[in-house]
C-alpha cells in the first residue's frame, strides 16, 4: 500500500483524534442524567413553612443520619423588639418533631428551614486538605466518603453550621441534596415530603424551571450573603433577623 | 580536564536524587485512585458512588401509577399538593413489591404534626386545638383524609 505524504498528514491527527475519543470511554453510566444539563439548588418558600418538621424527619429516614444530627433543621424565630436585635430561635431536635404550641403574644413568629446552601464558591470544599469534598459538575456539595479523613476542617468552614462528624464512620456528611434521588429524576425527600411546598428543588440550567420567574418577581435573597459563597439555598421573603 | 577533584560523591548523591523523585511519581501513581482528577481536584468515581445510593421515598410519581382513584380524590381537594409518602412514610420497598403492605395510618397522631394550633404558623394555615375540635376522637371519624374538607362534600 502506498501513502503518500499528504494522506499520511491527514491520517496522523485522524487516528490521534480516534485514539483520544478511546481513551476518553463512557463517560458517565446513567444515560438520562447529563451533569452538564444541571445547576441545582433549592428554593425556600419561608412564609409557607408550618413548622411541621416532616422534612426533617424525611431526610432522616432517607439518609440514615444519626441520631442528634441534622442535614437539614428548622428554626423557629420570635422577634419582639423592634430592632430585630435579639430573636428567640429554637430548633428543639432540629425541629423533628414539631414545636411547642405558641400562644398569640406580641412579636412575630416565623419558621425558617435550614440545610447546606449548596454554594458555588464554598468554604468548606476549598479547606479539605485531601480533596475528599467537592462541589460536582452539577453544582451540589459532596463529600467522597471513602476519601474523607474526619479532620473536620470543613465543619469549622461551613458558615451555615450545615456539616457533622458521623460518630461511627468519623467522617464529615452532609446533605448531598439526594444526590441518589436528583440523578434518579427524583426530588429531594424533604422536597418530596414538604406538606405545603415551602422547599422547591431548583434547576438553574433548565430553562423552564419555574425558579426563573420566581426570582425576578419575588423578594429572594440568600443567607449571609456578605460571605460571598455563591449561596444556592434562595429564601423567599427572609426576614432581617435570620443570621 | 578534571577541573573539580573528587566529583564521585556528588554523582552518588544525583543518583540518589533522581531515585528519589522517581520513587515519589511512581508511589504517587499507583497510590491516587484512577479517577481523580476527572472533573476537579477529587475522585470522579465519588459521584457515581453517592449517585447509586437505593432510595426509600419511592415519590408521588410511583404511587400514582397504581392509586389512580386516590389520585382523582386527592387531586380535588385541599391535600391535591401533599405527596403521598409525606403521611405514608417512606414507601420505594411497597412500590418495589406492592405485597409488602405498609401500615395502618392513626389519623389521631398523624393529623396534628401539621393541623395543631399555634401562633407561631402562617394565619391562613387550617389549625386546630385537637381536643376541643374532636374530643379525643380521631380525625378520620369526620374527614376524608385524602379530601379533607366536610363543607365540599367530604364528610363520611
Amino acid at each position: 500500500m502506498n501513502v503518500s505524504r499528504r494522506y499520511f498528514m491527514i491520517l496522523v491527527p485522524a487516528a490521534a483524534v480516534a485514539w483520544e475519543s478511546v481513551l476518553a470511554g463512557t463517560p458517565e453510566d446513567s444515560p438520562n442524567y447529563k451533569m452538564q444539563d444541571h445547576w441545582w439548588g433549592m428554593l425556600i418558600d419561608t412564609p409557607k413553612c408550618i413548622g411541621c418538621g416532616n422534612c426533617v424527619r424525611a431526610c432522616e429516614a432517607e439518609n440514615d443520619v444519626p441520631e442528634g444530627f441534622f442535614r437539614t433543621w428548622v428554626e423557629r424565630y420570635h422577634v419582639t423588639d423592634e430592632n430585630m436585635e435579639n430573636p428567640e430561635v429554637i430548633s428543639p431536635e432540629g425541629g423533628k418533631h414539631g414545636f411547642p404550641a405558641a400562644k398569640e403574644d406580641e412579636g412575630k413568629y416565623f419558621f425558617v428551614p435550614k440545610m447546606c446552601n449548596h454554594c458555588a464558591d464554598s468554604p468548606c470544599t476549598q479547606v479539605c486538605p485531601v480533596g475528599a469534598t467537592f462541589v460536582s459538575p452539577d453544582g451540589v456539595v459532596l463529600i467522597d466518603q471513602s476519601y474523607c479523613l474526619g479532620c473536620a476542617y470543613c465543619v469549622q468552614a461551613c458558615p451555615y453550621g450545615c456539616r457533622y462528624i458521623n460518630p461511627e464512620k468519623h467522617s464529615a456528611e452532609k446533605c448531598t441534596l439526594c444526590y441518589h434521588r436528583i440523578t434518579k429524576g427524583l426530588t429531594t425527600a424533604c422536597c418530596e415530603n414538604c406538606p405545603t411546598g415551602a422547599r422547591q428543588l431548583v434547576d438553574l440550567k433548565n430553562p423552564k424551571d419555574p425558579i426563573h420567574a420566581f426570582l425576578k418577581t419575588h423578594s429572594v435573597q440568600v443567607l449571609k450573603p456578605q460571605m460571598a459563597t455563591g449561596a444556592k439555598a434562595f429564601y423567599n421573603e427572609l426576614d432581617g433577623s435570620v443570621r | 580536564m578534571a577541573i573539580f577533584k573528587d566529583t564521585g560523591h556528588l554523582f552518588r548523591f544525583a543518583a540518589l536524587f533522581v531515585v528519589g523523585t522517581t520513587s515519589i511519581f511512581v508511589l504517587r501513581a499507583i497510590v491516587t485512585p484512577k479517577s481523580f482528577g476527572q472533573y476537579g481536584h477529587y475522585r470522579g468515581a465519588a459521584l457515581k458512588d453517592l449517585a447509586d445510593r437505593p432510595v426509600k421515598y419511592a415519590g408521588h410519581q410511583a404511587c400514582e401509577v397504581c392509586h389512580t382513584d386516590i389520585v382523582t380524590t386527592k387531586t380535588a381537594g385541599k391535600h391535591a399538593g401533599v405527596n403521598c409518602e409525606a403521611c405514608h412514610g417512606p414507601l420505594a420497598k411497597h412500590a418495589d413489591d406492592p405485597s409488602n403492605t405498609p401500615a395502618k395510618l392513626d389519623t389521631a397522631v398523624l393529623c396534628v404534626k401539621c393541623h395543631a394550633a399555634s401562633a407561631a404558623k402562617p394565619k391562613g394555615f387550617p389549625q386546630v386545638q385537637a381536643d376541643d375540635h374532636s374530643g379525643g376522637l380521631a380525625c378520620d371519624t369526620c374527614h376524608k383524609p385524602h379530601d379533607p374538607a366536610i363543607a365540599a362534600g367530604g364528610a363520611k
